[in-house]
């Protein structure tokens, strides 16, 4: 169905920094379950009261039920108190929800790059709201939130993509054909950073905010001794077919083109993958210690540690891939959208190598190092000066009025690819080519009507029904606007959609 | 730090890219670069966190994934 060399089911979580400005010791649990419950009761469209995770895939509905009925008298305060619960699936298909101690944005499953851009977009926007929401509700603070990964004082906190891959692909072999191409891309997904070190003790600033809390290869762990190929193994669709890969390295983006070249190339290296390839005979002497060393060098010349062949920069790495995926795509039907997301590679690991500050309009560890050097320039100011650490943490800030990146791309510093309108759009609607539009359109038409959701099902309290009726979604390519927009049309409740379904 | 008339382009477009590029070519006009980016600067100045030592210190997260 996806046969385009970049197009399949992905998405993008993001846990984004929370701060009670002026109070360092707010309890961040509590504060990302106000932001969380308020933006559900302010965006008007969702039923947070009724709405819960569905954790178990294959409960029948005596448990969904009984799941339901542990929290009959939940009200708008109780779930604030309760605030490491807090959870809503939102119109656009998105899950907002507190995980550890950090709002989190999980997009709805795109089919491709752009959209992945788009409703990761939409992503900031909704944290931005929800913070203003939260300080606006009775008993509220202002709250601000970093789509950023870490406070420079050595915690970290993640920006997962999620690509679902073909079950047949062994797993070893995507360790070994993903890992150098993941442990040198941070060249264009790189954030940037103030600080070296995961505490960021030596002065200095680096490529990715992401890559020293990386300390082993291979692993199922996300929050200590993260590893630069995750493990885990949920894959939301028939488990036969698919396979969920969970990428951790990422930074957070505020760069639009960052986002989109680092969900367009992964797409498409998991593609040659697939296909059996790609043959580049390119094996990381030390993966760990070479995303680090990427990550610190600046000049982007040294060279990289390779088993059995001489040494590579991180740049001669990355062309490789992209070689390997121009010869894959020639011999394949025309396909457009990949070839623009190859161009735009190819044209970016060219300017890095040439002159990579022209690449301050698109890349945000570019943009970001080309502002701290301006402060340097005009100020005189060490590394170790608080007001390049301020500048660090406020690139990131998501408030259009405040935030560095947002302010680059309003003066036109920072090109966009999306436009406000169709952010806008995506905040309240999902994309229509997924069963996002199922479960986004479900809460929009329906969301009294809905005691929970997940990836994989929405379920229903059906009017005169004593038990909940649970739809599954097993697969991410169906429920699609196509698929059931005629049907969820026809209907004027939920029990005409159930018994509309079940006709099917 | 390219123009705003370069920028207005909303997706990237390899053609444009010759356009762009002599406009910060290394050694092309450093004096022309340093004063866009100063002006950048004021804009930032206005903005910025009063007190930066403060808000950094204060700005303490619990680690996540």
């Amino acid at each position: 169905m996806l046969t385009a060399m970049l197009r399949r089911v992905m998405g993008i979580e993001t846990e984004f920094g929370v701060s009670h400005p002026g109070h360092p010791h707010a309890n961040p649990i509590r504060m990302s379950g106000m932001v969380v419950s308020a933006y559900a009761r302010d965006a008007g469209q969702v039923h947070p009261l009724a709405q819960r995770w569905d954790y178990d895939e294959e409960s029948p509905l005596r448990d969904a039920r009984g799941f339901d009925m542990t929290r009959p008298d939940a009200d708008s305060s109780q779930l604030t108190d309760d605030a490491a619960t807090a959870n809503v699936v939102l119109t656009n298909g998105a899950r907002l929800y507190v995980d550890h101690a950090h709002p989190e944005y999980s997009s709805p499953e795109v089919t491709n790059p752009w959209d992945a851009v788009l409703w990761d977009r939409a992503g900031t926007v909704i944290a931005e709201q929800a913070a203003r929401s939260a300080a606006a509700a009775p008993g509220g603070h202002p709250i601000v939130l970093y789509k950023n990964n870490t406070d420079g004082k050595g915690a970290s906190y993640g920006t997962h993509e999620n690509y679902l891959m073909t079950r047949s692909t062994p797993f070893p072999r995507i360790v070994a054909a993903l890992t150098p191409f993941l442990a040198t891309r941070a060249v264009f997904t790189g954030a940037g950073r103030v600080g070296v070190g995961q505490d960021g003790r030596t002065p200095g600033f680096q490529i990715s905010s992401r890559a020293d809390f990386f300390e082993t290869e291979v692993g199922l762990e996300t929050t200590l001794k993260r590893p630069i190929i995750n493990t885990r193994d949920e894959p939301h669709a028939d488990p036969v077919l698919w396979r969920r890969l969970h990428v951790i390295v990422g930074d957070a983006n505020l760069s639009e083109t960052s986002t989109l070249l680092k969900m367009g190339t992964t797409s498409i290296v998991l593609s040659l993958i697939e296909a059996g390839g790609p043959d580049l005979g390119i094996r990381l002497a030390n993966p760990v210690a070479t995303m680090h060393r990427v990550s610190h060098d600046l000049s982007l010349a040294e060279p990289i540690g390779l088993v059995g062949r001489a040494p590579m920069t991180a740049l001669e790495v990355q062309a490789a891939y992209l070689a390997a995926a121009r010869e894959h795509r020639s011999a394949l039907p025309a396909d457009s959208a990949t070839d623009t997301i190859l161009d735009l590679w190819e044209e970016v690991l060219g300017t890095l190598a040439a002159h990579p500050l022209a690449l301050a309009d698109r890349l945000d560890w570019v943009a970001k190092q080309s502002i701290l050097e301006g402060y340097r320039r005009r100020d005189g100011l060490a590394w170790t000066d608080p007001r390049l650490a301020a500048i660090d943490l406020q690139y990131a800030d998501t408030r259009p009025q405040r935030g560095l990146a947002l302010r680059l791309e309003q003066r036109g510093s920072l090109r966009r690819i999306t436009d406000d309108d169709a952010v806008a759009r995506a905040v309240t609607t999902p994309p229509t080519d997924t069963r996002a539009w199922f479960r986004g359109e479900c809460v929009r038409r329906f969301g009294e009507r809905i005691a929970a959701a997940s990836w994989d099902s929405v379920i229903f309290d059906v009017p005169g029904r004593s038990s909940l009726v649970r739809v599954p979604t097993p697969d991410p390519l169906r429920g699609t606007a196509e698929h059931v927009g005629p049907l969820l049309d026809s209907v004027s409740g939920v029990a005409g959609l159930l018994e509309a379904l079940s006709a099917r | 730090m390219s123009t705003r008339e370069s920028s207005e382009h909303q997706r990237p477009k390899p053609d444009d890219e010759e356009s762009v590029a002599p406009v910060v070519a290394p050694s092309a006009n450093k004096a022309a670069l340093d004063a866009e980016v100063d002006a950048l600067l004021d804009e930032i100045d206005d903005v910025l966190e009063e007190n930066a030592e403060e808000f950094v210190r204060g700005f303490v997260q619990k680690g996540g994934q």
